[in-house]
C-alpha cells in the first residue's frame, strides 16, 4: 500500500482562514488584528467588489509594511464613498487629488520620502478602471517609465460606475452601458482591441505586474505582499465586479469573479520585468455563457434571442486567454495532491 | 496637525455612518443537521469528532465520538456506515471515509491506553442490563457514566454477543473486541457471564435491581424445511459461527454450500474458505440486486473465489450430499418464482443462513408485555410495558446491526436514567438538515477517498486475518479532512473576510463569529461564500 | 554677488538657495532655461537633498508637486502658457488643498494661434484658482520674489506662482544680486507642513465636500488671501532687512504723489512705462506710474489710496478678456470704488509685440486729454483687422482670421495662398 498523502487541509487555501494552517499560510484578512483599512461606515452600495477589493490589497500592503504605507486615490466611486464631509473610511495617510493625476500623486510623494530619508513608508496609488486606462493613463505611463517607487493598484468594475455607467476603455466588447445601449445592430460595447493595462504595464517592463480578483484572496494577498518586496514601479489589476453596474444580484459579487476567471475572461497572472512568473490555472474550466448569463449588462446576448456570434467572440477572446498565459495544465492534476498554492 | 476644515478629516470617522439602516436583510447563524449524524444509527455526531480529528488532536476526538458510542474500534469495522451513504461529499467526490476514521481513532486509543472519565456523580441506582452484546454493553457504558451502578448478565461465556458470534475473526479480530470491552467494564461495570436470566422479574427481585434492560441477541438461527438425510451434513449459520469461538471447530469438508443471501451467509462462506474449503457455493433464490447483504461483502467475497448462484432454491439433500436445486425466475413484483427446472450440486455440508430469531423465554409471566413477530414491543423511550424494564437490540422491532444495538443501548440508558429520576426524557430537538444545495464546494479541496488498503488474496484464502486495513495517521487526518462540516460553523473565516463592510466581528478560535448589524448592509454575500451553508438571509422587519 | 547673468538662471540659482526638495518640470518655452539650471544643480551636487522629477506633463508637473508638498517636502515646479493651462486643474487642486507649492510662470501667450512669446494671458487664466500671483519688475525682483514666495506660501499654507515676462526677463541678461546661502537660510526656515501624509499621524486629505460645507471652504480661502494682504508687506520689510534690498509688497508707486493721471501696470513693462514717465514729468505732465506686485490677492485698498487723487487712470495690461475687454483694470476699478475716476484700458504687447516708448508717449498723451476709448489696443493694425472684418461681411466663410491677416500682411509666402 502506498498511500503517500501530502497535506491536505480540508479547505486548502480557498477560504478566507484555515485553522489548520500554519500561522505563516494564513491570510491577512483572517487575522483579528487585520487594519480596516477602509473602515465601517463607508457608503459603497451592497456587496460591492471594489470595497472588498480595496480592503484586501491595502490591508495586505500595511501588513507587508507593518503599517508604513502612503495611499493616494484616483476620484471614483472609491473616492467617494470613503471620503464624504464629514467622514472618512480611511485608517492609513490617504491623499485624494484628482481623476487623472494619482499616479503623479504617488509619485510626488515617493520623491518627498526619498528626499526625507524616509523610504521605509511605502506609496500606493489607487483608482478605478476609468483613472487608470483613460484619464490617468499618462501619468500612469510616466510613473512606470521612471520606474518611481510607487504601487499602482487600478480596481477594474470595467465602466465609469460612479458617473453612472458609461463606458471605458476597459468595458468589455457587447456589454451595456450606459453610453453603450444594447440597441441597434450591434447592441452594447464594440468589439476592439481592448486596452489591456496588464500587457501596457508589462511591456513598460517595470519589475512587477500582476492581476488579482476578489474571488482570490490568497493570490491577491500574495501579489501585495510581492509588490512590496520590489522597489520601483509596480501595477496590480483588480478585477472587481460591481452589482450595480453589470446588474448582478449583491452576495454574487465574488460568485461573478470566479466565474470570469473559471472561464478564462480575465487571467490571473503575475510578471517582473515584463517576462510571466505566475499564472493561476482554472480550476474547473467553464463556457463563457456561464459568467455572462447572470449579469443584465449581457442580457441582450441571450434574449429575446441568442446571440451565438457574439458569445463565440468573447469565447474565443478566453480561449485566447487561455492560451497565451497557459492558464489549463496541459497534463492532468495529480489526483490527491496538493493543498492549493500555499 | 492642523487640519484644514472640511477638506482634511480624521481618520476612521465613518464609523458614525451607521450603513446598517440600508439593510433589508440580515444575515444569520445557524446550525444545521449533518447528513451523516443524522444517518447514524448510533447518534453519533460524526462532524463533531472529524473536527478534532482534523487539527491532528485524536484524543480529543475519540472522547467526542464515545460521548455517543464505547466502542469505536469495532464500529469502525463492523459498521455498515450509512454515514457514508448519506455524506454530502459523495455528490462531490467520493463520501468522506468515515468509518475508516473512526476505526483509526479506535485503534489509537486501544494502543495508546486512553481511558473513559469515570462519573462525576453516583447516582445509588442499580440497573441490570441482559446481554452483553453491543446493544447491552452500551447501555452499561451510559448508565455507568450517568453515575448508575450497573451489572450485566450474560448467558454465554464471553462478552460481545453477536460482535462475537455473529461477525467473523477477519471482520472483527477478537482482541480489538475485548479491549473495548474491557474498558467498558473499567467503569466499575460488573459483567457475569454464563448467567442465564430466566426470568426477569425474579432476577431483579434478587439482584434488587431498580431498573432493567433487556438486550438479548437473535442467536436462534431459522430453519427452512429441507428433506435431507439421515446422514446429510446439515447446519445452520450461528452453529458454524459460534463454533469458530469454541476449540473445536466445524467441520464442513472441502466443499461447502451456503444456503441465504444476507451478511450471514457471506461471513459462513468466507469462514468455510477460510476453514480450507475449495468450494464454497452460496445459493440464494433472488438476484445480487435483491440481495440483502452490502456489496462491498458481496464484492470481498467474490475477490476471495465465493460462487453465488442466483435464482436458486434447494428442494432436498441427500445422504451423500447431493443437493436438488431449483432455478427460480422473478415474477413482475420481483418475487423468485419456481420455473420447475432442476439440477443438482455436489456437496460435503449445507449451512443454512436464513436469518435468526431472540429467545423470549426470560420474559414468560412478565405481565404488561406484548410480543409481536417474535420481538417485544416497546414505546418511543425504550420501554416495555412493564414499568421498569426496557429492551432494546434484536429483541425490538428494528433493523439488526450491532450499530443500531450500540443506539439502542444509549437511547435506553437515556431513559433510563430520566425513568429513574422520576422525570421523562426528552432529547434536544434536532435541526433543519443541511442539505447539498446549501453548501459552496467551491472551497473545498479536491481529494478522493482514501482507499483503504486490503489484505493479499492468498492471504485471505487461508487465515483469519482482517481483510480490511487501518488508515495510518497520514491518511486517517486526510480522510478526517475531507469532511465538508455541512451545516456548521468550522471557523473558516470566509464571513469574515468577504464582507465588504468589515460588519463581521471575529470572536477568537472556537467562539465563532457575530454580527455587527451597525453597518451590515445586508448584501449577502457572507451567505453565499459560506462553504457549509451556515449561514441564512431573513428579511429584516422594516 | 552681483552677478551677470540670465534671467532664468538668476531665479534657478535663487530657487536652489531656498532648498527645494522636490523639483518637478516638463519643458515648455521660455521656462526651459531655469529648470535645466535646477537639474544641473541637483544633478552636480550643488543642490542636495532634492529630487528632480522629468515628468511627462505639466499636468503630472503639478501633479507631483502636489503629492510631495503634501507629504512634506517644499516642491517647486515652472511653466508657462499652455503648460499652464494643461495643468490648470491640478492648479486649482493645490490651492484647494492648501498646499505651498511655489511655481515660477514665465508668462507667455496662449494659442491659437501658437505663439511663444510673451504676455499676461496664462497667468490671468488662473487668476481665480486661489493661488497667490506676483509679478516680478526685473530679473532681480523676480529672484527676490521667490525667497519671499517660499516663505509666504509656508506660512500661509498656499500655493504661489511666481511670474515673470517670458523672453523679456527669463532671456535677458542682468546684473542680479545672488544672495548667500547664509541669508537665505535666515529668512527662510525649514518647511514645517501644516497637514502632512505620515503613518505616524494619518489623516484623510482630500474629501468630497457637498453644499453643506462648499461655500465655507471657499470663504476660508478667501479669508486666507486676505491674511496675505497683511503678511506680504511684513515679509518685504523683513527682506529689506535681511537682504538689504526693497523687493516685493503689495504695490510699487513711481512718481504718483501728485500725479492726474496713473498709469497702472504688471511686470516688465513699468520699465518702459517709468522711463517713459519721466520724459513726460520732465516736460511737466502730472503722471505717474503704479505697479501691482501682488496681483493675488488682489491689494484693493493699496491701489484705492494710490489712485485716490488723481484724475485718472489708464491700465497697461498684457492680456485681454475676449467679449469684455481689460481684465486688471476690471480688478482696478473695483479697487477705485469709493472715489471713482475714469479708468482706461489699454491691450498691449500681446504675443510678444513690442510695447515702444514712442507708442507709450502717445498713449500717455492722448489719455491726458482724456481722448481715449475706454478700451484700446495699442499700436493695433485697423487695416488689417478692417479688411479681415469686410472680407467675412461679403463672405460667410473665408477660412482662418491667423492665416488671413498674415497673408494681408505679407508675413506668409505666396505658397500658401
Amino acid at each position: 500500500m502506498t498511500a503517500t498523502i501530502v497535506k491536505f487541509y480540508q479547505t486548502g487555501t480557498h477560504t478566507v482562514g484555515n485553522r489548520l494552517l500554519d500561522p505563516e499560510h494564513r491570510s491577512v484578512q483572517a487575522d483579528m488584528r487585520r487594519t480596516n483599512s477602509l473602515n465601517s461606515g463607508h457608503r459603497a452600495c451592497q456587496g460591492c467588489g471594489e470595497a472588498l477589493g480595496a480592503r484586501y490589497a491595502i490591508d495586505a500592503a500595511m501588513q507587508a509594511t507593518d503599517n508604513q504605507l502612503i495611499a493616494a486615490n484616483a476620484t471614483g466611486c472609491l473616492e467617494v464613498f470613503s471620503t464624504p464631509y464629514p467622514e472618512t473610511s480611511w485608517q492609513i495617510p490617504w491623499i485624494h487629488s484628482l481623476f487623472g493625476n494619482t499616479a503623479a500623486v504617488a509619485t510626488g510623494i515617493a520623491a518627498a520620502l526619498r528626499v526625507k530619508g524616509r523610504t521605509e513608508v511605502r506609496v500606493v496609488a489607487q483608482g478605478g478602471d476609468g483613472g487608470t486606462t483613460d484619464i490617468g493613463f499618462g501619468c500612469l505611463s510616466g510613473m512606470f517609465e521612471r520606474n518611481d517607487d510607487v504601487l499602482y493598484i487600478c480596481y477594474d468594475n470595467e465602466a465609469y460606475m460612479n458617473t453612472g455607467v458609461q463606458r471605458s476603455s476597459a468595458t468589455p466588447g457587447a456589454a451595456r452601458t450606459a453610453t453603450t445601449p444594447a440597441v441597434g445592430a450591434a447592441p452594447g460595447n464594440v468589439f476592439g482591441q481592448g486596452k489591456n493595462l496588464p500587457l501596457i504595464a508589462m511591456a513598460h517592463e517595470i519589475p512587477y505586474v500582476a492581476t488579482a480578483i476578489v474571488s482570490e484572496l490568497r493570490d491577491l494577498e500574495a501579489k501585495v505582499k510581492r509588490a512590496m518586496e520590489i522597489r520601483g514601479a509596480r501595477y496590480i489589476h483588480i478585477f472587481v465586479p460591481c452589482p450595480l453596474g453589470w446588474g448582478t444580484a449583491s452576495n454574487q459579487t465574488i460568485h461573478i469573479a470566479r466565474l470570469a476567471k473559471e472561464t478564462g475572461v480575465f487571467p490571473v497572472i503575475a510578471a517582473e520585468h515584463g517576462e510571466l512568473t505566475k499564472v493561476s490555472k482554472i480550476r474547473k474550466q467553464l463556457p463563457v455563457e456561464d459568467y455572462l448569463k447572470p449579469q443584465r449588462r449581457f442580457a441582450h446576448l441571450f434574449s429575446p434571442t441568442p446571440n451565438l456570434a457574439a458569445i463565440a467572440h468573447i469565447q474565443a477572446l478566453a480561449d485566447r486567454n487561455i492560451r497565451r498565459f497557459g492558464l489549463i495544465d496541459a497534463a492532468p492534476v495529480g489526483a490527491a495532491a496538493g493543498a492549493g498554492d500555499n | 496637525m492642523e487640519k484644514p476644515f472640511a477638506i482634511t478629516l480624521d481618520v476612521g470617522s465613518s464609523l458614525a455612518n451607521k450603513t446598517g439602516s440600508w439593510r433589508t436583510c440580515r444575515p444569520l447563524y445557524v446550525d444545521r443537521l449533518p447528513p451523516c449524524n443524522n444517518a447514524c444509527p448510533a447518534g453519533e455526531n460524526i462532524q463533531g469528532w472529524l473536527y478534532h480529528a482534523e487539527s491532528g488532536d485524536y484524543e480529543q476526538a475519540w472522547r467526542v465520538l464515545t460521548q455517543d458510542n464505547p466502542m469505536p474500534a469495532v464500529m469502525g469495522r463492523v459498521c455498515y456506515h450509512p454515514c457514508e451513504t448519506s455524506c454530502n461529499r459523495g455528490q462531490l467526490d467520493e463520501s468522506v471515509g468515515i468509518n475508516s476514521v473512526e476505526r483509526f481513532l479506535g485503534d489509537q486509543a486501544i494502543k495508546l491506553g486512553w481511558k473513559f472519565n469515570p462519573p462525576e456523580t453516583v447516582t445509588g441506582k442499580h440497573v441490570l442490563v441482559v446481554g452483553a452484546g453491543p446493544s447491552g454493553l452500551s447501555a452499561a457504558y451510559h448508565l455507568a457514566r450517568l453515575g448508575h451502578r450497573v451489572t450485566i448478565q450474560e448467558a454465554g461465556p464471553f462478552a460481545g454477543g453477536m460482535m462475537r458470534f455473529g461477525i467473523p475473526k477477519y471482520r472483527l479480530p477478537r482482541d480489538v473486541l475485548e479491549a473495548e470491552v474491557q474498558r467498558i467494564l473499567d467503569l466499575g461495570v460488573t459483567l457475569q457471564l454464563n448467567t442465564k436470566v430466566e426470568n426477569i422479574e425474579e432476577s431483579m427481585q434478587t439482584g434488587k435491581f431498580d431498573a432493567a434492560f433487556l438486550a438479548v441477541g437473535a442467536h436462534i438461527a431459522k430453519r427452512a424445511y429441507i428433506p435431507a438425510g439421515e446422514a446429510a451434513r446439515l447446519l445452520d449459520a450461528m452453529q458454524v459461527l459460534r463454533g469458530m469461538e469454541g476449540e473445536e471447530k466445524p467441520m464442513l469438508g472441502r466443499r461447502v454450500v451456503v444456503y441465504g443471501g444476507g451478511n450471514t451467509a457471506l461471513d459462513v462462506a468466507r469462514t468455510a474458505k477460510r476453514l480450507g474449503a475449495t468450494d464454497a457455493i452460496i445459493v440464494y433464490r433472488r438476484t445480487r440486486e435483491k440481495m440483502p447483504a452490502h456489496d462491498f461483502e458481496v464484492e470481498e467475497a467474490l475477490q476471495e473465489g465465493i460462487m453465488i448462484k442466483w435464482l436458486s432454491t434447494i428442494k432436498n439433500m441427500s445422504d451423500e450430499g447431493t443437493l436438488t436445486v431449483e432455478k427460480m425466475e422473478l415474477d413482475e413484483k420481483g418475487f423468485p418464482q419456481p420455473t420447475g427446472e432442476l439440477e443438482t450440486l455436489e456437496t460435503d455440508s449445507l449451512v443454512l443462513a436464513l436469518g435468526q430469531d431472540v429467545d423470549l423465554s426470560l420474559l414468560d409471566g412478565v405481565p404488561g408485555l406484548e410480543i409481536k413477530d417474535g420481538v417485544v414491543q416497546v414505546s418511543h423511550n425504550m420501554m416495555t410495558g412493564r414499568p421498569g424494564i426496557f429492551a432494546g437490540g434484536d429483541m425490538v422491532p428494528s433493523e439488526r446491526t450491532v450499530t443500531i444495538g450500540i443506539g439502542h443501548g444509549k437511547k435506553a440508558a437515556r431513559n433510563i436514567d430520566a425513568w429513574l429520576r422520576g422525570e421523562l426524557y426528552e432529547p434536544a430537538p434536532k435541526h433543519a438538515l443541511a442539505e447539498f444545495r446549501k453548501i459552496n464546494p467551491w472551497y473545498y479541496e479536491d481529494a478522493p477517498k482514501t482507499v483503504q488498503p486490503t489484505l493479499d488474496q492468498a492471504r485471505r484464502q487461508s487465515t483469519f486475518e482482517e481483510v480490511v486495513g487501518g488508515l495510518n495517521e497520514t491518511n486517517a487526518l486526510f480522510e478526517a479532512r475531507r469532511c465538508l462540516s455541512c451545516g456548521n460553523c468550522f471557523e473558516c473565516d470566509n464571513c469574515y473576510g468577504v464582507c465588504p463592510d468589515n460588519a463581521v466581528i471575529k470572536l477568537g478560535p472556537g467562539m465563532r463569529f457575530e454580527f455587527n448589524f451597525d453597518y451590515c448592509k445586508g448584501c449577502g454575500i457572507c451567505s453565499v461564500e459560506c462553504p457549509c451553508g451556515a449561514i441564512t438571509m431573513v428579511p429584516e422587519n422594516v | 554677488m552681483l552677478k551677470q547673468c540670465e534671467g532664468s538662471h538668476a531665479v534657478a540659482a535663487t530657487v536652489a538657495l531656498c532648498r527645494p526638495e522636490v523639483i518637478c518640470a516638463y519643458p515648455i518655452s521660455p521656462q526651459t532655461h531655469i529648470v535645466e539650471g535646477l537639474s544641473e544643480m541637483v544633478r552636480d551636487g550643488t543642490l542636495q537633498n532634492c529630487e528632480f522629477i522629468n515628468v511627462e506633463s505639466e499636468f503630472a508637473a503639478m501633479s507631483v508637486a502636489i503629492g510631495s508638498s503634501a507629504t512634506g517636502a517644499r516642491s517647486y515646479t515652472a511653466t508657462a502658457s499652455q503648460g499652464l493651462l494643461f495643468m490648470a486643474e491640478a492648479v486649482w487642486n493645490a490651492s484647494g488643498l492648501g498646499l505651498p507649492i511655489v511655481m515660477t510662470l514665465a508668462n507667455r501667450a496662449i494659442g491659437a494661434p501658437i505663439n511663444i512669446w510673451n504676455d499676461h494671458t496664462d497667468a490671468m487664466s488662473m487668476r481665480d484658482a486661489g493661488w497667490l500671483q506676483l509679478f516680478a519688475e526685473n530679473n532681480q525682483e523676480a529672484a527676490d520674489l521667490h525667497i519671499q514666495a517660499f516663505r509666504l506660501a509656508e506660512e500661509l499654507s498656499l500655493p504661489i506662482m511666481v511670474c515673470m515676462d517670458g523672453f523679456i526677463l527669463t532671456h535677458a541678461y542682468e546684473g542680479v544680486d545672488i544672495p548667500t546661502q547664509a541669508q537665505v537660510d535666515a529668512y527662510l526656515p525649514p518647511y514645517e507642513p501644516r497637514q502632512v501624509l505620515d503613518p505616524r499621524e494619518p489623516v484623510s486629505i482630500g474629501a468630497m465636500v457637498g453644499p453643506e460645507a462648499f461655500t465655507e471652504v471657499r470663504y476660508l480661502a478667501h479669508a486666507k488671501q486676505m491674511q496675505a494682504l497683511k503678511l506680504i508687506p511684513q515679509l518685504a520689510e523683513e527682506f529689506q532687512a535681511q537682504f538689504g534690498r526693497d523687493s516685493g509688497g503689495l504695490i510699487r508707486t513711481y512718481r504718483t504723489e501728485d500725479a492726474e493721471t496713473v498709469v497702472v501696470a504688471l511686470g516688465s513693462v513699468l520699465g518702459t512705462i517709468k522711463n517713459t514717465i519721466d520724459d513726460l514729468r520732465e516736460e511737466g505732465r502730472k503722471i505717474g506710474v503704479l505697479g501691482i506686485t501682488s496681483f493675488r490677492p488682489f491689494p484693493t485698498a493699496a491701489i484705492g489710496e494710490a489712485v485716490r487723487y488723481c484724475e485718472r487712470v489708464v491700465v497697461v495690461e498684457k492680456s485681454f478678456a475676449v467679449g469684455v475687454g481689460g481684465i486688471v483694470s476690471r480688478d482696478v476699478r473695483t479697487a477705485m470704488r469709493e472715489h471713482p475716476h475714469p479708468i482706461y484700458a489699454v491691450i498691449a504687447g500681446l504675443g510678444g509685440r513690442a510695447i515702444t516708448k514712442d507708442s507709450l508717449r502717445q498713449l500717455f498723451l492722448t489719455v491726458m486729454d482724456d481722448k481715449l476709448e475706454a478700451l484700446t489696443f495699442l499700436d493695433l493694425d485697423w487695416n488689417a483687422v478692417n479688411r479681415e472684418l469686410e472680407r467675412e461681411r461679403i463672405t460667410r466663410r473665408s477660412g482662418p482670421i491667423a492665416e488671413n491677416l498674415l497673408r494681408d500682411l505679407g508675413v506668409v509666402a505666396a505658397r500658401v495662398g
